[in-house]
């Protein structure tokens, strides 16, 4: 196990993501993850949960809201 | 959103009045639009109007728009404008720091202890997911994840919301937002430790039933 330890491990993870670890933070963080499937799962179910919320549909617009919007495109453009 | 054409493609159709390419992102982008500026004020007959009010502007200005952000970055600079001034009309405050954005993200007793021979080491590992069928979620769990995130505290969801939803790049959700790329990534970290949380128990709950 590298000096890291789990509970510091899991706190890093989108500052990992995003790129933003120093080189020397980077490296401990990927020392760990070669040694704890622990972490390398908790990892992976962030990925997971952010490409989730990825394919998380929105709300329809109100129906006389969307048809006014297509007057008013249309009117705008005439 | 993806298979939209180009942002010069849009523009120049947009401008030309192409109805169809309007009611393209009029409903590919709406959905999220309205997610964002419910964050902001009181109301969803009031975020529907914010929505409302940015097509308006949209279509007002699309000659104006100069293409120095991306379209849909400059739509939403136009909603999260309209629905800040809205907010603040009705006294809806997003607080701009929150007790919910310190301490640690994991529960800690999750964690061995010090003294132990591995101390801040996993006593169990994190349990493991079921590999979902071709990335698709099933409709449960995205009515499960909705719910989640409207239990997030308003800046963490804005934040998880136009990152992993809308897939907005961070300096564009710093400027959007008006915070600092540090105050993101706290926002966005707690964020989704909270959501994953969320589906550890929405995943251990369904192993416990079957």
């Amino acid at each position: 196990m590298s000096d890291l330890e789990c509970r510091e491990f899991v706190e890093r993870v989108t500052a990992f993501l995003e790129g933003t670890l120093s080189p020397e933070a980077e490296q401990d963080f990927v020392d760990h993850l070669a040694l704890c499937d622990g972490c390398e799962r908790y990892l992976d179910q962030i990925r997971q949960t952010s490409q989730a919320l990825n394919d998380l549909p929105g709300e329809a617009l109100p129906g006389d809201t969307r048809s006014a919007l297509l007057n008013a495109f249309r009117s705008g453009r005439s | 959103m993806a298979g939209l054409p180009s942002d010069d493609v849009l523009l120049e159709r947009l401008r030309t009045g192409d109805e169809d390419v309007f009611v393209l992102l009029l409903d590919g982008w709406s959905g999220g639009m309205l997610r964002v500026a419910r964050s902001f004020v009181s109301t969803e007959e009031s975020a529907a109007e914010v929505v409302q009010e940015t097509w308006l502007a949209v279509i007002e200005g699309i000659e104006r728009f100069e293409g120095r952000s991306s379209l849909k970055t400059w739509v939403y600079r136009i909603l999260t404008n309209t629905a800040k001034r809205r907010g603040t009309r009705e006294h809806k405050i997003v607080p701009m720091s929150s007790i919910d954005d310190q301490g640690p993200t994991v529960d800690p007793s999750r964690f061995r202890p010090a003294g132990d021979p591995f101390p801040g080491h996993w006593w169990d590992h994190p349990p493991a997911w079921p590999t979902p069928e071709q990335g698709l979620l099933t409709a449960e769990i995205r009515g499960y994840l909705t719910q989640a995130l409207a239990e997030l505290p308003e800046r963490q969801r804005l934040v998880v919301v136009l990152r992993d939803i809308e897939g907005c790049p961070y300096d564009e959700v710093c400027e959007l937002l008006g915070i600092t790329a540090a105050n993101q990534r706290v926002l966005l970290h707690r964020a989704r430790a909270f959501l994953r949380g969320r589906l550890e128990e929405f995943y251990q709950r369904e192993g416990d039933e079957s």
